[in-house]
This record gives structure tokens, C-alpha cells and sequence, in this order.
């Protein structure tokens, strides 16, 4: 294969008078922006979808099954879509045009992505509180601990060291899902990588670096929540392995 | 058992000697020859130039004039069995494709320009787009000064905001950048009112508007910010392959075929949906008939 390697294109300069690598650093920013942002919202809003579906009133049970039925069958690229070109055309005129025009699109793929990824967090923080026995209720409420009260400081604190691992996927993962959002106009790594395609043709250099960023940014994140699991497993425990003896 | 020996050194020999006839093929003519076939790349939408029928089938202008090049590899090589293929490429991969040597002829719409260059090589130019904007109608937009503080979308992986900035009108304004994920998107964009202008090859933009619910409510319309010419795309440092692309290209150009062709697909209703493009030759393109170039853009 004739291919013209140039690695050395990275530091040449784009027609905005910046360098390439200005361009891919610009794109690593604004992946972290939308990705941790997503992460906030989702962790958050499955937290408490998830805690809806384990109490025993039916119709919270409903609206945190029915959420996660919609939001997990639904594509991503889709559901962003739906808020970027179908809801403003369904909500009043005068915020329809607000939503389109004034309203930043970070935030449409910050709502989108964090959603999306919501329900999945939410189907973990239930899985998680549903693994414990169910004697720990029980015991919190004959403590005399109200039903929030044995979510706030018997099960969740339990829960949360349990799904720890399958979190640290859905945290990774986000990162890699982070990139569709450069179908609603945010110039993340993705969007960035297939403009200096674009712009130069050197496909292989620059899919490399790109590979080699995305695998960083998703390490990192795996390797920061590893040593959160460390520091908050709670000896004696039968959660993590080697915590407990 | 010497006699066995003998006739493999004779006929050894004789392949040898026959080699030389063939000698002056390289390139994709020898891989040509040697495969007894041809593969060329398409497009699946990019209207006129390369996209796929309703029978699923790779037509248009850029295909037209491919089968041209097809016919004339068969007379060349003597090859009138030559197999043809065909292979579907994106914008992203059809540069890897051809360097890898899948495809042998990319019959699209693939800008001809310097950086490309490096990788690939372009046939003659067989049309020019010019970068304009597509807007509403009722927008009232006339002119790049129009722009100022408005919304313009472009499809990633172009950059209409330094074109706009270059364009002297354009100095004195401040536009807003949003970027659309492919053409469809950014003219969805433009049609939901969420920018004012589309920033394109005015020949997409043209086939975006004739296939749009309304095409009335849309024009073309301000100063060419740029032209870009289309080439057939071959391998690097290929010349006797491109030297039969570009004979057949200027030939077509020469004796008027090239310009039927372009009535054919440019000004008549075109398949699947029988949508007239209305799109009359532009006199950048009738100047690149009279002299073809090879010329890459900046």
C-alpha cells in the first residue's frame, strides 16, 4: 500500500492559523465537557430512577420501568436527534425558536447523552439494591429509620460498593458515546478527527492519535474509579473481592 | 528424466522471452491485465455524479463517464471480456481504498485538490462547484454582508467560516458556526430555521433543494467563495493509467459528448424520483472543457 505517511502534519498550520494538534486538543476538551457533564446528570438522575423502581409504591415503580424501557431501546444517535430537531417543534413557537437558536448545543448532547446513559446507571443502582437482603430494610425500619432513611444510610451505601465495577463500564462508555454527539454540532475528538481528514487525507495518523485518545481518556476514567472502589471498600464486606475475609 | 529437465528449461525460457510483450504495462494497467478486471469506486448519494437507482444500481454523470474510461481500458488492453465491479466508498474511505488498491477508478465526486495530492492522483477536471449559500427564501439573505450574527451551518469537514472570512464582503461580519453530521442534516437545519444559510457545493445544494418537500421556498444565492474542481480519482504516480482516463475525459470534452452528458443528468429529470436539477452549466465549467486541467485547488 503506496500510503504517504506524514506525521509531522500535526504541527502544521489550518486555515484558522491555529496547528492541527490545536485542533485534536480542542476536540479532547470538549469530549471531557460533554462526557463528565453527561456523567453528572446520569449518575444523579439514575441514582434516583433506580432508587423509585426497589420502593413499594407502584406508580414510582411505573415511571422509573417505563423510563428505562424508552431511554434503553432507543437508539442514542436517535434520541438526539428527537431533541435537537423533533422537540422544538413540538413545544410552544417562542421557545421552539429559542431551544433552535439561543440555547448552546452543548446542552442538548449534555440532556441527551446524560439521559440516555441514565437509564442504563438506573437498571445498575437497582440491581444493586435488589442483590442485598432484604432483612436490611426489615432491620432499618425496626430501628426505627424511615424508609428514606434506610435507602440514605443502609442499602444505597451497600448498593453502590456492589455496582461500583458496572458503573466504571457505563463511565467508560460514555466517553466512547460521547463522540454521536458530533451529529448535534458539538466539536468534540470525533467531529474534529473527521474534519482534519477532511482537510489533510492523512487518515492513518490521524485515526491513530485519535484510537490512542480515546483509549487515554477511557483508561484514565477506569483506572480513577478503580482506586475510588479501593479507597471505599469497607473490610469485612463481601464486595470486591479481596475486601472481605 | 533429462528430457522431462529440458522442456521445463525450454518452456521456462520461453516464458521468459515472451515477458518483454507485456513489459510497457504498470501500475494498475498490469494489475488490470493480470486480474482480467476492474473495480470501480462509487458513491451511494451523491447526487447527479455517482449514486445508487432504485434498482439499487450505481448511476450518473461521474458513472457515464467512467463506463467511457471502461471502454476505452477494453480497446486499449484488448480485453473486450474486461470485468467490471463495482464498490461502494464513503468520503472517508475511498482515499485508503484506492492506496490499498480495492478500487482502481473512483467515480464520485471527490474534490481535486493539493493535499490529496499527496495521497492519490485526479483525472482532468470534469466539473466545478462553487461554494455558495442555500437559504429560505423568506430569509431575506442576499449577500454574504447578510450573515452578520446569523446562524450558518456547514456539514463537518468543511470550513465555511474561513471562506467566509476570506470572502472581502465578509470581512466586516461575525457569523455563528454549527456544523451539521452529513448534507441532509445541515439543509435540515436550514429548512427548521435553525440556521440561515447552508454553506455548500452549490451543485449539492442544488440537489438537496429539487429533492426538499418545497423546493420553491429555496435558493442559491451571494458570490462563488470558492471553485473546486471534481476529478476522477486513479493512483499516485500512475501515469499510463491516467494517461488513458485523461485522453477519454478530453475527448468526450472535445467532441461535445461530455456537454450531452451533462444535459443528460443536470437538466433533465434524473432517477429514482424523476427530479429536474435545473442546473445550466456554469461558465467556470465550460472554460474547463475548453482547456481540461488537472490543477488541484489550494
Amino acid at each position: 500500500m503506496d500510503y504517504h505517511w506524514d506525521w509531522l502534519f500535526f504541527f502544521r498550520e489550518t486555515d484558522d492559523g491555529l496547528k492541527y494538534y490545536d485542533w485534536i486538543l480542542s476536540g479532547l476538551g470538549w469530549t471531557t465537557l460533554v462526557s463528565l457533564a453527561s456523567l453528572a446528570v446520569a449518575l444523579l438522575l439514575g441514582s434516583a430512577l433506580g432508587v423509585m423502581r426497589t420502593t413499594p409504591k407502584r406508580w414510582l415503580v411505573g415511571i422509573g420501568d417505563a423510563y428505562v424501557d424508552v431511554f434503553r431501546n432507543v437508539p442514542l444517535i436517535v434520541q438526539l436527534f428527537m431533541w435537537f430537531f423533533v422537540v422544538p417543534e413540538l413545544v410552544p413557537e417562542k421557545l421552539g425558536l429559542w431551544m433552535k437558536q439561543d440555547l448552546p448545543y452543548v446542552v442538548i448532547a449534555v440532556v441527551g447523552l446524560g439521559l440516555y446513559t441514565a437509564a442504563r446507571i438506573a437498571e445498575q443502582v437497582k440491581a444493586g439494591i435488589n442483590s442485598l437482603s432484604r432483612g436490611q430494610r426489615a432491620a432499618g425500619l425496626a430501628l426505627g429509620l424511615t424508609e428514606w432513611q434506610t435507602y440514605r444510610h443502609v442499602r444505597l451505601p451497600m448498593a453502590y460498593r456492589i455496582v461500583l465495577p458496572a458503573l466504571t463500564s457505563e463511565a467508560m462508555n460514555i466517553f466512547k458515546n460521547s463522540a454521536v454527539t458530533y451529529a448535534v454540532g458539538i466539536l468534540e475528538l470525533y467531529f474534529q478527527y473527521k474534519q482534519i481528514i477532511e482537510k489533510t487525507s492523512q487518515v492513518l495518523e490521524i485515526t491513530i492519535v485519535v484510537t490512542l485518545a480515546y483509549f487515554t481518556l477511557a483508561f484514565v476514567m477506569n483506572r480513577v474509579l478503580a482506586f475510588i472502589e479501593r479507597r471505599t471498600r469497607v473490610p469485612g464486606l463481601i464486595v470486591g473481592g479481596k475486601g472481605g475475609n | 528424466m533429462r528430457k522431462t529437465l529440458t522442456v521445463i528449461a525450454m518452456s521456462l525460457s520461453a516464458a521468459g522471452l515472451a515477458a518483454p510483450a507485456h513489459a510497457q504495462l504498470t501500475g494498475t494497467l498490469q494489475k488490470i491485465k493480470d486480474s482480467g478486471a476492474l473495480t470501480v469506486g462509487h458513491r451511494e448519494s451523491s447526487v447527479p455524479f455517482s449514486y445508487l437507482d432504485a434498482q439499487q444500481k450505481p448511476v450518473g454523470y461521474a458513472m457515464d463517464l467512467c463506463a467511457k474510461v471502461v471502454d476505452a481500458l477494453k480497446s486499449e488492453l484488448k480485453m473486450p471480456n474486461l470485468k467490471v465491479n463495482y464498490q461502494a466508498v464513503t468520503s472517508q474511505n475511498r482515499i485508503p481504498l484506492m492506496q490499498n488498491g480495492t478500487i482502481d477508478l473512483e467515480c464520485g465526486s471527490t474534490t481535486n485538490s493539493v493535499a490529496r495530492q499527496q495521497q492519490v492522483g485526479f483525472s482532468v477536471a470534469y466539473f466545478i462547484t462553487s461554494v455558495r449559500m442555500g437559504v429560505r427564501k423568506d430569509a431575506g439573505i442576499k449577500d454574504i454582508g447578510d450573515l452578520d450574527r446569523k446562524p450558518v451551518v456547514t456539514t463537518t469537514g468543511t470550513t465555511s467560516d474561513q471562506l467566509i472570512k476570506q470572502n472581502e464582503k465578509g470581512k466586516t461580519i461575525d457569523v455563528r458556526n454549527i456544523y451539521g453530521k452529513d448534507h441532509a442534516d445541515s439543509f435540515l437545519m436550514v429548512e427548521s430555521g435553525r440556521a440561515a444559510a447552508f454553506v455548500m457545493d452549490d451543485i449539492l445544494l442544488a440537489g438537496l433543494i429539487a429533492s426538499s418537500k418545497n423546493p420553491s421556498a429555496f435558493e442559491i444565492v451571494g458570490p462563488s467563495l470558492r471553485d473546486e474542481p471534481y476529478g476522477v480519482m486513479v493512483r499516485k504516480d500512475d501515469a499510463p493509467f491516467k494517461a488513458i482516463v485523461d485522453k477519454t475525459l478530453i475527448d468526450l470534452m472535445k467532441s461535445g459528448e461530455a456537454e450531452k452528458l451533462y444535459t443528460k443528468w443536470f437538466m433533465n429529470p434524473i432517477p429514482p424520483r424523476n427530479v429536474n436539477l435545473n442546473f445550466p452549466m456554469s461558465p467556470a465549467l465550460k472554460a474547463a472543457f475548453q482547456n481540461p486541467t488537472d490543477k488541484g485547488v489550494e
